[in-house]
């Protein structure tokens, strides 16, 4: 299986560079429920600005007031079903990257989130065993290369569902922005 | 093996003869569509792809509606950055408050979107065009700009649930009611990825208004879109509102659908999304006593012209119950305009409801009509989640204009029969 994240993720600064360019992050777990939609991720009166910092401080708020002050870099947040359902605000997966988690592992994500994060660079790893598994507080270890996720504490491994050929590409473009740009080139070339 | 509505139009716009579900394709846009929320980012993603231009000026709509009129300061500053672009690439459907109205009911209305049309929107809401037989999704911010740079968009081919809709709905029940059912039935991601495609005889029921609110909840059971047949009523209406040439899809007779779900409309009850999710459902008999301190009729859901008709014909010689206060706002300048010459706003105003100029506001928290700590609401918008009309520990129950309204009158739940 091949995941493709490594261009993906140098945009991410604070994950680990380990053994000559492997790409590895490694938190501990924030456990929420389904259905965790966009409204809770950053509230919409938060929303007069894109200021991904602005919004960091206000992510999470409405149902889960300690998440500001208790998420570290590195963090790996863990959901259950139909994670980022609702608006399609980019400032969702804006605010919880710039809160400094890494990656956002579900059983399933909704589609606009999903887009949304593969194109301003938020890791997101579909897996439902890992995500129905992992507890809260629980030490994650994520191997990008691989797509393995190896849960520390319980001593456990998982592995996620890989992307589509067509969307490795725009994670290997650095985004969407960088895969259009590279586009644009071609033609004019 | 055949294809649906939704893949055909993929189709054609990827260039393709066929599609399968899966597949990813790149289609043409005939609208990329951004509000005051969204287009900011959408704008400073656009600068870094390093285009001087837009695709096409004339297929470009930027909607600020949300925090607008503008609700402070750092709004405002939103606002002038979008129609500074909007100016600089000579965008031409920018709509300024004093034209503008909630998205979603301004598109059809100025005839931006006809049948067949392929649009993408940075609003989960874009979904609504499906009810005019167009294929149309929500995104996020930086397929938006992808969209403004390249007049493109990758889509993953989606597959299909079919809806057919049997017979006539009973007095007081409308679209919000048939599709608040059809998410209670399947559940907030039923329909996830997948395209929710509605035929049937029951369809020439529906209003034009009907379709647009239900298809404009497909969202909220995670679809990628909504669809309806067209038919005699969307061609009038498209006649009436465009002078853009159209394409009609109708799906192959094998096309393929994951599941088929019939529906009898005249089984179908007024039904209300309890908090905080819009699946979580009970029909009008089975609500309780829940008593209630605002009502808000409007949003890109059910702020039409139909759904002012039959609030006002609920509220018509009553009074709004001394605890509650219920804000009307109807969603575009022409709907405002012709609620106010049918005598609407009198009967709104004399029953002690408060009528504003369009906006999202309240929908999502905005501004006017925010809940306090412990506060109920009953709303005709699309969204209970928690906090999404102010405190966290407010409470969203989501209904019909008619409901709405008469909960308006009796201070709680209840259906215009109790009345």
């Amino acid at each position: 299986m091949n995941f493709n994240l490594k261009s993906y993720m140098q945009r991410v600064e604070y994950v680990e560079v380990k053994e000559r360019g492997k790409m590895k992050a490694q938190g501990k777990a924030i456990k929420y429920g389904d259905n965790v939609d966009t409204d809770v991720i950053i509230p919409a009166r938060y929303l007069n600005t894109s200021d991904p910092n602005e919004l960091a401080k206000h992510c999470m708020e409405d149902i889960d007031t300690e998440f500001v002050s208790k998420v570290q870099k590195g963090d790996i947040m863990v959901a259950g079903k139909n994670f980022g359902c609702g608006s399609s605000r980019e400032h969702a997966p804006i605010a919880i990257k710039a809160s400094g988690i890494s990656c956002v592992i579900a059983e399933t994500f909704a589609r606009i989130f999903y887009r949304n994060a593969i194109n301003i660079g938020l890791p997101i790893i579909e897996c439902p065993e890992a995500a129905k598994d992992i507890s809260d507080g629980d030490i994650v270890s994520i191997d990008f290369d691989t797509g393995k996720i190896v849960n520390v504490t319980k001593n456990k491994e998982y592995t996620g569902v890989p992307f589509p050929e067509f969307m490795q590409e725009i994670i290997a473009s650095d985004g969407l922005i960088g895969y259009i740009k590279k586009q644009i080139g071609n033609k004019e070339a | 093996m055949g294809m649906t509505m939704t893949q055909k139009i993929l189709a054609d716009h990827a260039g393709l003869d066929k599609v399968s579900p899966g597949q990813l394709i790149k289609a043409k846009l005939d609208m990329v569509l951004g509000n005051d929320i969204t287009t900011p980012v959408a704008v400073k993603e656009f600068r870094k792809i390093g285009v001087n231009k837009v695709f096409d000026v004339n297929k470009i709509a930027i909607v600020p509606d949300h925090f607008t009129p503008n609700k402070d300061i750092k709004s405002a500053e939103q606002v002038k950055f979008i129609r500074e672009f909007a100016r600089e690439m000579g965008i031409v459907n920018f709509f300024e408050v004093g034209q503008m109205g909630v998205e979603h009911a301004l598109l059809p209305e100025k005839g931006l979107v006809v049948p067949g049309d392929v649009v993408i929107g940075a609003d989960s809401h874009t979904c609504t065009y499906g009810a005019l037989g167009a294929f149309s999704t929500g995104i996020g911010s930086t397929d938006m700009a992808a969209g403004m740079a390249t007049g493109e968009a990758w889509f993953k081919v989606p597959e299909a649930m079919k809806f057919v809709l049997k017979g006539k709905p009973g007095k007081w029940v409308s679209g919000k009611d048939i599709i608040l059912h059809i998410i209670g039935m399947i559940g907030v991601d039923g329909a996830l990825y997948r395209s929710m495609e509605f035929t049937g005889d029951g369809v020439a029921h529906l209003s034009m208004d009907d379709r647009f609110a239900m298809a404009n909840m497909a969202i909220e059971a995670g679809a990628k879109n909504g669809i309806f047949e067209v038919d005699e009523k969307t061609i009038e209406y498209v006649k009436e509102h465009s002078t853009r040439q159209y394409k009609v899809y109708k799906a192959d007779e094998d096309a393929e659908y994951v599941a088929t779900y019939e529906i009898d409309l005249s089984q179908v009850k007024p039904t209300v999304a309890f908090p905080h999710l819009p699946s979580n459902t009970r029909t009008i008999d089975n609500v309780g006593n829940i008593k209630i301190d605002q009502v808000v009729i409007g949003s890109c859901t059910n702020g039409r012209i139909e759904d002012l008709r039959v609030a006002a014909e609920v509220l018509k010689g009553r009074k709004v119950h001394k605890d509650v206060r219920c804000i009307i706002i109807p969603a575009t300048q022409k709907i405002w305009k012709q609620a106010m010459n049918e005598g609407l706003f009198d009967i709104f105003i004399d029953a002690g409801a408060a009528v504003s100029t369009p906006t999202c506001g309240p929908c999502l928290g905005g501004h006017m009509g925010i809940l306090a700590k412990g506060e109920r609401a009953v709303a005709t918008t699309n969204r209970n989640f928690v906090g999404r009309m102010g405190h966290p520990e407010s409470e969203i129950y989501l209904a019909s204009p008619a409901v709405a309204a008469a909960s308006a009158v009796l201070g709680r739940i209840g259906s215009p029969d109790e009345l």
